[in-house]
């Protein structure tokens, strides 16, 4: 199939030699640009996703808030007010319990958390921290945020009067494993408790305010006794937490929002990455396509007198368009293998030089064989795109005029 | 009963648009029958319209009147592609310029029009070509590409695949234009010697009078018109 047009094709890619160097070349740097562009902004949205979620969960359901409910005007009367927003105290997720077991009932749902959180002060001799306590069922919550995976101190050991707490805590604090310190959540309640681990998220705020303790003294520190203020889903496929978030919102008549909901400006930031990058990517596509177009119309009137043989033994305008269509696949294909190499050989120099492991910042490039294979396809159907107009061009010569043009 | 004509033309009509407004009529109702052996020059002065009666012939261009019937078939309602598959299969080419694809070699070049049906040529096709090659003198040479050949041999490489198809006829605009006399001669007398051994129809543009006195029958085109077609 094709044999005669890719004969062709071949034959005058070869015979062109410095013609067809000029537009693989092209291709290839296109291709390099591209491979390298993506896999580095892959990469760093990986870390900016990864890092977002590993420290929170991808939907949380919480108690709904309060709100004011002024009285309502009679008929005929006329009621003057200002309606004051309510203070939202902490509340209790009403029957978490048999919400839990529902929630884990959704197939898209993975993991399902408890969650007693709510504010304190940390005391050690004289020194006091404003943090967040974060009372959990540790089995279940690792799954959702793998706290044990951070730890830079001690153990992962949450249970009765054992916490965990942040790196910059412990530092401001003065405190390390086995110390202990006072934790007091205003409500009249406060407990000693025993440092067993030291975590580092990553993430200074957190790492500065999270106090991990056991669910139950956390209830009992807030003043929720047997309730949870939230609760804590992980799902299959977090892209689209903000789907399942509203599945379970309107068949549980719960307030569940998701990641994307929460860190709606990480999202917008991200989706104007992707927008530039892909804007590049169609540039440096378009920059490619407009090079091969070029050269392959330059090859049409150069191979005129070829067309018009060709034409003259019985070669059809069909078999002449898919000679030219060929040139532009061939080129487009070989461009992309040697961009693809060139692109690999940028990204392991970039990892070998450890500039995506600098610093805090670091970050796995996305190098995958579907990266490789796209920017093949891409080169490809741009390059045989482009070849349409020469193509057509071709096949429409008068083979008279072809001949006569000596 | 007497064989059909290999090429018929009925009041053959050609115009050409020259600038706005106006045409230009280049050929005024041709009528000419080519027989299955015949071998026929076609001569007459510069502008005379035999390039373009050639290229009518050769199904490259379209008539504007009249009827060309190529084995009995009308060609003129013909689309391109079925004038494109009846022009690969029956006619066979030989330009004044030989015309060969520079990336092909010898070999290949003649194979050309058996490639350009879209198969890869059989062992048949492959060893007919290698053979009429050897018979003029070029076996040694067919993997040579057309530059690494000299002008006769280019033009030699050129009737070897004007008739690689067994074509019913074969058209040459001007074979020896481009040589001299003694590579003329040599090409000539090939021609002469393969249409005797094959067998098919040859209408032969020349200018050079020495060379149409060759052919078997000389028809003389004088504006537009056929003014003489007489036979030896």
């Amino acid at each position: 199939m094709l044999w005669f047009e890719w004969t062709l094709a071949t034959r005058l890619l070869r015979e062109g030699r410095a013609q067809s160097l000029l537009i693989v070349t092209g291709i290839a740097v296109g291709v390099a640009v591209i491979v390298f562009l993506t896999a580095l902004i892959g990469g760093l949205q990986a870390q900016i996703i990864e890092r977002t979620l590993g420290t929170q969960s991808h939907i949380r359901i919480r108690a709904p808030d309060e709100v004011a409910r002024p009285l309502r005007a009679g008929t005929g009367q006329h009621l003057l007010s200002r309606v004051d927003q309510r203070a939202q105290r902490l509340r209790s997720v009403d029957q978490w319990q048999s919400l839990v077991a529902a929630l884990a009932g959704f197939a898209e749902v993975t993991a399902v958390s408890p969650l007693a959180s709510g504010p304190a002060l940390a005391r050690r001799g004289s020194a006091s921290r404003s943090v967040a306590l974060m009372g959990i069922e540790p089995a279940q919550y690792t799954r959702i945020v793998p706290v044990p995976r951070h730890l830079v101190a001690g153990r992962w050991q949450v249970a009765g009067n054992d916490i965990a707490i942040g790196a910059q805590l412990a530092a401001e604090l003065g405190a390390v494993v086995g110390d202990r310190i006072r934790l007091d959540a205003g409500t009249g309640r406060a407990d000693v408790f025993t440092i067993t681990g030291i975590f580092e998220l990553g993430t200074r705020e957190l790492d500065a305010r999270f106090v991990y303790l056991a669910l139950r003294p956390a209830q009992a520190l807030l003043d929720l006794p047997g309730g949870v203020s939230s609760i804590d889903l992980r799902v299959r496929d977090y892209l689209q937490a903000e789907a399942v978030a509203r599945r379970i919102a309107a068949r549980l008549g719960v307030t569940a929002e998701s990641w994307m909901t929460i860190n709606r400006n990480i999202l917008d930031a991200l989706a104007a990455q992707t927008l530039s990058s892909n804007l590049i990517r169609v540039f440096v596509a378009l920059a490619a396509a407009f090079g091969i177009a070029s050269v392959l119309a330059v090859s049409v009137v150069q191979r005129g007198r070829e067309i018009g043989i060709l034409r003259a033994v019985g070669t059809q305008r069909a078999q002449v368009l898919r000679i030219f269509l060929l040139q532009g696949a061939i080129v487009g294909l070989i461009g992309a293998a040697l961009g693809s190499l060139i692109g690999g050989a940028l990204l392991l120099g970039w990892d070998a030089l450890g500039l995506a492991r600098s610093g805090r910042g670091a970050f796995e490039l996305q190098v995958t064989p579907a990266l490789f294979l796209a920017a093949a396809a891409l080169a490809t159907v741009v390059g045989m795109l482009a070849a349409v107009v020469p193509a057509r061009r071709a096949a429409r010569l008068d083979p008279v005029e072809a001949l006569r043009n000596v | 009963m007497s064989e059909p004509p290999v090429l018929e033309l009925r009041g053959l009509r050609k115009r050409y648009a020259v600038g706005t407004p106006g045409e230009v009529e280049v050929l005024h109702g041709i009528d000419l029958r080519l027989g299955r052996h015949e071998f026929a020059a076609l001569i007459g002065p510069s502008g005379s319209g035999k390039s373009t009666l050639l290229n009518l012939i050769g199904l490259l261009d379209t008539p504007c009147a009249g009827e060309l019937c190529l084995l009995g078939e009308p060609t003129r309602a013909l689309d391109d592609g079925r004038r494109t598959s009846l022009r690969g299969r029956s006619i066979g080419f030989v330009f004044q310029f030989h015309h060969l694809l520079p990336a092909f070699t010898a070999l290949e070049n003649v194979l050309l029009p058996a490639m350009a049906r879209g198969r890869r040529p059989t062992m048949v096709q492959r060893q007919e070509a290698l053979a009429l090659l050897e018979a003029v003198g070029l076996g040694p040479l067919a993997d040579r590409k057309p530059y690494e050949l000299s002008g006769g041999q280019q033009q030699r490489v050129a009737i070897v695949r004007a008739l690689a198809g067994r074509p019913d006829l074969v058209l040459a605009d001007e074979p020896t234009g481009n040589l001299d006399t003694q590579a003329a001669d040599a090409v000539f007398a090939l021609l002469r010697r393969l249409h005797q051994e094959r067998g098919f129809a040859l209408l032969v543009v020349t200018h050079d009078p020495r060379l149409a006195g060759r052919c078997d029958r000389i028809v003389e085109l004088v504006d537009g018109r056929i003014r003489s077609d007489a036979s030896r």
